[in-house]
């Protein structure tokens, strides 16, 4: 890994704080991320990953701080906005229409990308049609990218849940993102699975070039794909660097190992 | 619609020609790209094979040279054998299953300078060999997903070489035709190699004529035309593959249709409608064992007609597909049947279409197969080997029975030696085994008989009978007959039970290594509230014991009647720890049990079934698919038959 080339800043938080109430989630919070890289949030439950993330695609609004996006500041934006802009997430708890098929729920990724207003639609054939199949298309890629052929015309409820996952990362990647937010992509799976997922997100970072930003618990799984960890504790980062640094920095071992003060 | 089994060309090439001058527009090859059906007419095919033909002729591939083939059954590495075949090389096919040690043997063995390699997984393999093979000239891949970063000076795409032939055929025009000319059908064709049942693979030397006569034969034997479907999903460096996907397409000029990927074979299949199939027991028992699975799920209405109208089709069905008598009641029943039933059964099979559908490999149970023709399914054994080209013997229609192989093959000479071996002559018979002198003189006569190393007879209608390897039957102590493998298949065909292993050569009695078949036990588990951890768990549950021993019981009971297998009745039997597998050298890539090696490596579990002991501790390798090992320990109990003697009294002394 370490031969690969990382391009400009794509995302960087400065100074980034976020409380609810009297509960301080997030406390000048500063990283940067770049192009191309993986980077994985990791820290004790509680530490605030998942607010992290939910502050990147703008499901939570920062108290104090700035978010800098493609070179643009903004201190406050819409979930629709980040996807728009190329930010596309998975979810701890798959968060997928479990009645419809896999197909389906990818096609779904591709929302922000269809043109024709809703009668066209309802029309279907014209320049509907032609969209649906250009759609269908980047679909039938991405069911190929991650090697979902047999489960094309499965309900999704019916899939294993190390499946339903994969589905869910296809649906990510229908929109085309350019950053990708994981959130505990391994959670739940057998050892297989995991190997899988792993294979498939260095896959999608090295194929397609998608800067990836992801949290996870199997220390393992972090160490071995990403190129910068992050470490939050109590809403505070404790350290930053590449895997091996991290690794053997004191406070990160404490705010695993736990510490008598 | 035209016969078009009478041919002059002698070789696969120039066959080609005359199927791109004859039917150019007509389907050739289909496989789906991004879950679209895409087709390639003949004159496409002939297209990617003569371009990648001058490509490879550029790399300097020559006369002779072998192209080692691994990969699953797409179009454009059934294109590579043929280009290779137009250079006047040999394509050797590999299964691509295999762990790289195993495809490094048939590299090395056949001096396979040049590799075409599916994907990145192939791909892997191939570079892992060319450290240890350094004659290895290039490494070519079709599928280039997770390539991007690997050296192009090691690997080649295959579209890469095939615009670098267009090139090359621009400068010399003539070449591809001068170096087709030179082709006879006397030339070696392929070279495939045995997964070896026992020991080391042999190379089986197949020539043009082997192979173009045998499947012009065997066009003309089923009335196979170019308006054919068939979908080639078994492995290519199986002769069956060969001869059913390729050989014999070319002959009759029919479409072959590769699946998306092994795992949507089913699906592929329905969408398809084959109307030419061809399957080992195996698969026609995964498919039977599905169906019956979810019929157990379905609601009772459903379970009550599926199981009164298999009744109906068992009295009627063979008998209507047979053309013989039925009475007009049960024939009325059966349309019914075939409205409510059969023909919704069919088409989820993806079978509706099948005209013939052909099983060889190994014995398929008299049941099993029974199923298939009393849906109306044309299924119909043949006995083949890779030595023959396949084609030994072959039922025809009207004349087909479970327990037999049918009757000599068009062409197809047999006779039976003293020992009960069958003996064949046929213009497919194989030209030799590559660079083994000894093991060809062992096999083929000087005037051409090959020994098949199974023992057999011919009945009184002229049909051959197989009863088990020659060199397996063996006798029990009391002096009467020992057949393991039809044991074996009586066993297998329960549901429940995936794969055994019968013992009782020189033993007072029979006994048995069984595996579960993890899906239907698994199933039948959850509708009986049975909790269970994983595969050896459930295997050594006392329940499951059970459900063996009623299997089990049931074959004792047959073999009990036939006057010469009374004896081979299965006294005692073990629920093996884990599955037998290829990986770990159990089975064969055809998943044929080796014995041996099971004898060897179980050698304690046998000792323990010839004693008292009521359990047996054991500690086995495993061989995890990326070719790491580890090891399985676990304490297996005897189980012993209830009703049965279970010691040392030989079972004739009672009778």
């Amino acid at each position: 890994m370490s031969d690969r080339q990382f391009g400009d800043v794509v995302l960087s938080f400065d100074n980034v704080s976020i409380s609810f109430g009297a509960v301080a989630a997030l406390t000048g919070i500063s990283f940067d991320v770049h192009e191309h890289e993986i980077v994985a949030i990791i820290g004790p439950n509680g530490a605030g990953k998942t607010t992290a993330l939910n502050v990147i695609n703008g499901v939570y609004q920062p108290t104090d701080g700035t978010i800098t996006y493609k070179g643009e500041v903004r201190t406050r934006m819409r979930p629709h906005e980040a996807a728009v802009k190329g930010i596309a997430r998975t979810f701890q708890n798959v968060a997928l229409f479990k009645g419809m098929s896999t197909l389906d729920n990818i096609m779904t990724g591709r929302n922000l990308k269809m043109k024709s207003n809703l009668f066209a639609q309802g029309l279907f054939w014209g320049p509907a049609q032609r969209e649906e199949i250009e759609h269908r298309q980047a679909v039938e890629k991405v069911i190929d990218f991650l090697e979902i052929e047999s489960i094309r015309k499965t309900n999704v409820g019916r899939l294993p849940f190390g499946l339903q996952k994969r589905v869910e990362l296809g649906r990510a990647l229908a929109a085309e993102p350019e950053i990708l937010l994981l959130d505990e992509p391994m959670a739940g799976m057998n050892l297989e699975e995991k190997e899988d997922m792993c294979r498939f997100i260095l896959d999608v970072n090295d194929e397609l070039g998608t800067t990836i930003v992801l949290i996870e618990h199997d220390m393992s799984v972090v160490m071995d794909i990403s190129d910068r960890v992050i470490v939050l504790e109590y809403g505070r980062k404790i350290s930053q660097g590449t895997p091996e640094v991290v690794r053997s920095d004191q406070k990160v071992i404490d705010a695993y190992l736990g510490v008598t003060h | 619609m035209t016969d078009r089994t009478q041919s002059a060309a002698d070789t696969f090439p120039k066959l080609l020609r005359e199927r791109v001058r004859t039917g150019g527009d007509r389907p050739a090859m289909r496989e789906k790209i991004y879950g679209i059906w895409q087709t390639w007419t003949w004159k496409d095919y002939e297209g990617v094979i003569h371009n990648f033909a001058h490509g490879l002729a550029e790399l300097g591939f020559k006369r002779g040279d072998k192209l080692a083939i691994i990969g699953d059954n797409r179009p454009r590495l059934y294109a590579a054998m043929a280009s290779a075949q137009c250079l006047g090389g040999i394509p050797v096919p590999a299964y691509q299953d295999s762990v790289a040690g195993e495809i490094q043997y048939v590299v090395e063995h056949s001096e396979a300078n040049f590799i075409v390699a599916e994907d990145q997984e192939q791909v892997d393999k191939a570079l892992e060999i060319r450290e240890k093979c350094t004659f290895v000239q290039a490494i070519i891949y079709v599928n280039p997903k997770g390539l991007r970063d690997y050296d192009p000076e090691l690997v080649l795409s295959f579209e890469a070489l095939e615009e670098r032939g267009r090139q090359f055929a621009e400068r010399d025009p003539g070449f591809l035709d001068q170096a087709i000319e030179k082709g006879s059908g006397t030339d070696t064709a392929v070279i495939l190699y045995t997964s070896g049942t026992t020991g080391t693979p042999k190379g089986v030397v197949l020539s043009h004529d082997n192979l173009l006569i045998t499947s012009r034969n065997a066009a003309k034997f089923d009335r196979v035309t170019s308006d054919t479907n068939s979908l080639a999903y078994l492995p290519m460096a199986w002769v069956g593959d060969n001869i059913f996907s390729y050989s014999e397409a070319f002959v009759a000029g029919f479409c072959v249709n590769c699946p998306e990927s092994s795992a949507t074979v089913m699906q592929d299949m329905r969408e398809i409608g084959p109307d030419f199939y061809f399957g080992p027991p195996r698969i026609f028992e995964n498919l039977l064992t599905m169906v019956m699975i979810r019929m157990e799920d379905a609601g009772w209405i459903k379970r009550k007609m599926f199981h009164y109208f298999m009744g109906v089709a068992r009295r009627a069905g063979s008998r209507i597909l047979d053309r013989q008598s039925v009475s007009l009641w049960n024939r009325s029943l059966y349309g019914l049947g075939e409205l409510l039933i059969y023909g919704p059964l069919k088409n989820t099979l993806g079978m509706s279409r099948i005209r013939v559908a052909y099983t060889a490999g190994e014995a398929i149970g008299p049941e099993l197969f029974d199923f298939y023709r009393s849906l109306g399914i044309n299924l119909k054994q043949l006995y083949g080997q890779t030595e023959a080209a396949v084609f030994v013997t072959m039922q025809s229609d009207g004349e087909v029975r479970s327990e037999t192989v049918g009757a000599a093959f068009p062409d197809v000479e047999l006779k039976i030696a003293e020992n009960g071996e069958v003996l064949y002559r046929s213009p497919g018979v194989f030209q030799e085994y590559y660079k083994n002198p000894e093991a060809t003189a062992e096999t083929k006569t000087p005037d051409g008989w090959v020994k098949t190393g199974d023992a057999g007879y011919v009945n009184e209608e002229g049909h051959l009978r197989i009863i088990d390897r020659a060199k397996d039957v063996g006798k029990m102590s009391d002096g009467s007959m020992f057949a393991p493998k039809f044991i074996e298949n009586k066993l297998k065909f329960f549901q429940y039970i995936k794969e055994a292993v019968a013992f009782g050569d020189q033993k007072d009695y029979a006994s048995a290594f069984i595996n579960i078949d993890l899906d239907a036990v698994a199933n039948w588990a959850e509708r009986n509230n049975i909790t269970y951890g994983g595969y050896q768990e459930i295997a050594s549950h006392e329940k499951v014991r059970g459900l063996i021993e009623d299997c089990i019981a049931q074959v004792n009971k047959d073999l009990a009647v036939d006057s010469h297998l009374r004896s081979s009745q299965i006294q005692r039997f073990i629920i093996l720890h884990k599955e037998l597998d290829a990986d770990d050298g159990e089975l064969t890539r055809t998943r044929k049990v080796r014995r041996r090696i099971v004898a060897e490596k179980y050698g304690t579990l046998i000792d323990a079934l010839y004693s008292d002991q009521q359990h047996v501790e054991v500690e086995s390798q495993v061989t995890f698919e990326d070719g790491s090992t580890g090891s399985l320990h676990a304490d297996l109990k005897i189980y012993d038959l209830p009703g049965l003697k279970p010691m040392n009294e030989p079972l004739a002394a009672a009778s």
